[in-house]
């Protein structure tokens, strides 16, 4: 392929995509996202060309291999174009079916499709699926649609018109007003307007200046921005590119966890095809702007998501952030102008130049405009990315569009923001989600992770969680992070284990605003975040804690205690064999007991009861019954009476 | 416990040390590779993580030799390379077994149970997160997001992902490696 020198070669280029493409033409998407890969989509993949070429159709249907769709529940999935059949949970031995039924017969398979659990209807089309009706897929929807390997795929839906209009038909001044206007806030965490960021770096002097994505996605149980770099990588590229375009850059940087192999992988790909078409590079579409983009692997290190760490380690150096008494847009990398922003963020860009600000910002609420990618996970029925207008409340996302809580559980609070967030509860559910929102209720948006939590969550426990995570990860630069937190992760370890004073919540409390006033940056700003949602929505669990050394929730080890109920086991030696502490006595006919010297309080007893017998408990803040005397253990059944 | 390497034998654990120890002369980076990599990336210093982070992947742990060798062609002081080699997760000091296990502790799968996977884990390994049994057949990390919280709670072993965990699951998992 040769590269295109110019606005209208670009037309026709994709002009030309776009003639050889027929929209009637079947076409199977199938994700290929982190969670589908682990739950066999590559296995699929391979049955489907094979399939394909054995049945004859290799050249009259198209098979694309998609990024994240979003529905992680439900993976591997498949999407049939151009009717829409969206197929869940698929396995390679369905394969054969739905090319011969669905591809040549154009039948639907009913088994394979999503049950409405509400009306019991089976569904035919994705995007009448409730998890998916209710989102509003702007920036994330097209990864359904993409082989994020093929830059032809991105021509086709239109992809890097926002860029060659921005070169062409308007000049930086007039790009920088328009995403000013739009009012996009930073996706990463901070919440920072990005027209302001880049009109900082834009007026700062010297020749050199940089933009970079923050594509350091550390937060525990978020992955969106994973999906979008895997799934999309050049709507981020292009986002970038725009962006260097304002500031007057000419060199820009990914940094990219080495966690994230695919993301590595397709970035670098996406990277390269935009070079060869003239896209990247120098004098890009012919209009004499230059601007390279690097990849850069970061090592594993959650502070480097901070903006001065991430600088820092690009560098080649640890990453360790510095006092900001100069924004990093005015002195960053290298002592340079440099803008850094988070993947979400990059990838809105384009969607704003091409619809304009003014449709961008009549979404959301008054000062959270457009949309935010969240993950949904933890104790949801529908686990996955979901794409929502800011402004949806939290009882939408995870009622409607989430499915609720599964098991017949009682829900008990989100947990917003990943580590420098907090735990908004059950009250507070019809919050609409917005920067400012989720942060007057104790949390923050942070990069949009949605961690949901029912009655089996022992919130002293999260707290517990957050700041192990945060001692382990902060840098070590300051003493009220280093130390304070250490001293917190230690009391409130206490705490869960039964060894909680009374005076605890208040020195707790008084570190919290020692690191909150006193840490360098936002990683020891934030940490004391997680305990002080909690204490502020939970506090009696905390006091069960302290006061009566019992876990309300039944999840502390430490305070917890198996039982096997003597009036309702039946002696049917499942756990009797699966106890891997070989901790429980009783054989065929004889009611099961438990040693509590030997029990590792693993739970593999609780897991394997049969439902129907329930016999196995959990017991918190009471002594464990006695067991019962051995001679009265043999169970006569009734049947054997006869 | 069945299993750990703390009831073992002295005996047993001299022969699996010996085994251990040839595994990781086999193991060790040759001068050349690593010039290559250094090449790669143009010999500048900024390059440091990239650099280690290639020989890290492809010898799944960081010698001293190796460490030296950078030292002198990228002309950082050891010193500088030791801090960076110990604050990013992703390097590792000392030989990783065969295979390596990745727990994920993420939010989700902590608030579906990764904790009692853990247990049960370094139960079966003997080993604790960070550390590689003394044959070098299981190391045990954990990580923060696997990215596929619906299986929550989740385990990578050699690439490969085993989901939808419980403490009863473990055993039949590690079994199947060699």
């Amino acid at each position: 392929m040769s590269r295109i020198n110019s606005l209208a070669e670009l037309e026709e280029f994709r002009k030309g995509i776009l003639s050889k493409r027929d929209p009637n033409k079947p076409c199977i998407t199938l994700c290929s996202g982190s969670a589908c890969h682990a739950s066999g989509s590559e296995e699929v993949a391979a049955i489907i060309e094979e399939e394909l070429e054995k049945q004859g159709l290799s050249s009259s249907v198209d098979f694309r291999k998609t990024g994240c769709h979003g529905f992680c529940e439900r993976g591997p999935i498949i999407v049939i174009h151009p009717e829409e059949i969206c197929y869940l949970q698929i396995e390679p031995k369905d394969v054969p079916e739905i090319i011969s039924q669905t591809i040549k017969e154009k039948k639907v398979i009913e088994r394979l499709l999503y049950t409405d659990p509400g009306a019991n209807e089976k569904i035919i089309h994705e995007s009448e699926i409730p998890f998916y009706k209710y989102q509003e897929r702007l920036v994330f929807g097209s990864n359904g649609n993409i082989d994020p390997k093929r830059i032809d795929d991105y021509l086709a839906i239109g992809g890097y018109s926002a860029l060659a209009k921005v070169l062409f038909r308007m000049t930086s001044e007039e790009v920088l007003s328009e995403v000013k206007k739009s009012n996009l806030r930073g996706r990463g965490g901070g919440g920072f307007p990005a027209g302001s960021k880049w009109e900082g770096s834009r007026n700062a002097l010297g020749e050199i200046k940089y933009v970079i994505v923050n594509a350091d996605e550390g937060d525990p149980g978020a992955y969106m921005d994973r999906a979008l770099l895997e799934g999309n990588p050049h709507s981020v590229l292009e986002g970038l590119t725009i962006g260097a375009y304002v500031i007057g850059s000419h060199e820009g940087y990914i940094y990219v966890r080495q966690e994230y192999p695919l993301a590595v992988e397709n970035v670098n790909i996406a990277i390269k095809q935009a070079q060869e078409y003239g896209l990247l590079g120098k004098n890009i579409l012919g209009s004499g702007f230059d601007f390279t983009v690097k990849v850069h692997q970061g090592a594993g290190a959650f502070v480097c998501g901070e903006s001065t760490a991430l600088m820092t380690a690009l560098e080649g150096r640890a990453g360790e952030p510095r006092p900001k008494y100069v924004r990093s847009n005015v002195v960053g990398l290298w002592g340079r102008p440099s803008v850094l922003n988070n993947v979400e963020t990059w990838a809105n860009v384009p969607l704003i130049i091409n619809n304009g600000a003014d449709w961008f910002a009549q979404l959301g609420t008054e000062n959270s405009k457009g949309t935010k990618i969240f993950s949904l996970v933890g104790k949801i029925t529908n686990t996955g990315l979901v794409e929502v207008p800011m402004g949806m409340t939290l009882r939408d996302i995870i009622y409607k569009i989430g499915g609720g809580i599964p098991g017949g559980k009682r829900f008990k609070a989100v947990q917003t923001g990943g580590p420098s967030g907090g735990c908004i509860p059950e009250e507070l559910l019809d919050l609409e989600v917005g920067f400012d929102e989720l942060t007057k209720a104790g949390s923050m948006m942070g990069s949009g992770g949605m961690i949901v939590m029912d009655e089996d969550t022992c919130m002293v426990d999260v707290a517990r969680y957050f700041l192990d995570f945060l001692t382990d990860e902060s840098c070590g630069k300051c003493v009220p992070c280093r130390e304070g937190m250490r001293q917190m992760l230690k009391i409130l370890t206490n705490i869960t284990h039964g060894k909680g004073k009374e005076d605890d919540i208040e020195l707790l409390e008084e570190l919290s605003e020692t690191a909150g006033d006193a840490s360098l940056c936002a990683l020891g700003r934030t940490a004391p975040n997680p305990f002080l949602s909690t204490l502020r929505y939970f506090r009696d669990e905390y006091e069960a804690h302290i006061k009566e050394k019992r876990c309300p929730a039944l999840s502390c080890k430490e305070l917890i205690a198996y039982h096997i109920d003597p009036k309702k086991c039946q002696a049917c030696m499942i756990c009797l064999k699966k106890c891997p502490a070989e901790a429980i006595a009783g054989g065929k006919n004889r009611i099961h007991v438990i040693d509590q010297e030997k029990c590792t309080k693993c739970g593999t007893c609780f897991e394997v009861c049969p439902p129907r017998f329930g016999a196995v408990q959990k017991i918190s803040g009471e002594p464990v019954p006695a067991p019962i005397p051995e001679e009265a253990r043999t169970i006569i059944r009734e049947s054997k009476q006869k | 416990m069945k299993a750990g390497s703390a009831m073992l034998s002295p005996e047993v654990k001299e022969q699996k040390w010996i085994r251990g120890k040839k595994q990781i002369r086999k193991a060790t980076m040759v001068n050349e590779r690593i010039d290559q990599i250094i090449d790669k990336h143009q010999g500048e210093a900024s390059s440091l993580i990239q650099v280690l982070l290639e020989i890290q992947s492809e010898n799944h742990w960081l010698p001293k030799e190796a460490l030296e060798r950078v030292s002198e062609k990228l002309h950082v002081p050891l010193t500088r390379i030791q801090h960076i080699a110990t604050f990013y997760k992703a390097f590792s000091l000392v030989p990783k077994g065969r295979h390596e296990i990745h727990l994920c502790v993420g939010t989700a799968c902590h608030v579906r149970g990764a904790t009692r996977v853990l247990d049960t884990v370094q139960d079966l390994t003997g080993i604790k997160p960070g550390e590689t049994d003394l044959d070098l057949k299981f190391s045990l990390q954990t990580v923060n997001c696997l990215g596929c919280c619906a299986l929550g709670p989740v385990m990578d072993v050699n690439g490969k992902t085993h989901g939808k965990l419980a403490p009863s699951k473990i055993a039949e998992v590690l079994k199947n490696y060699e």
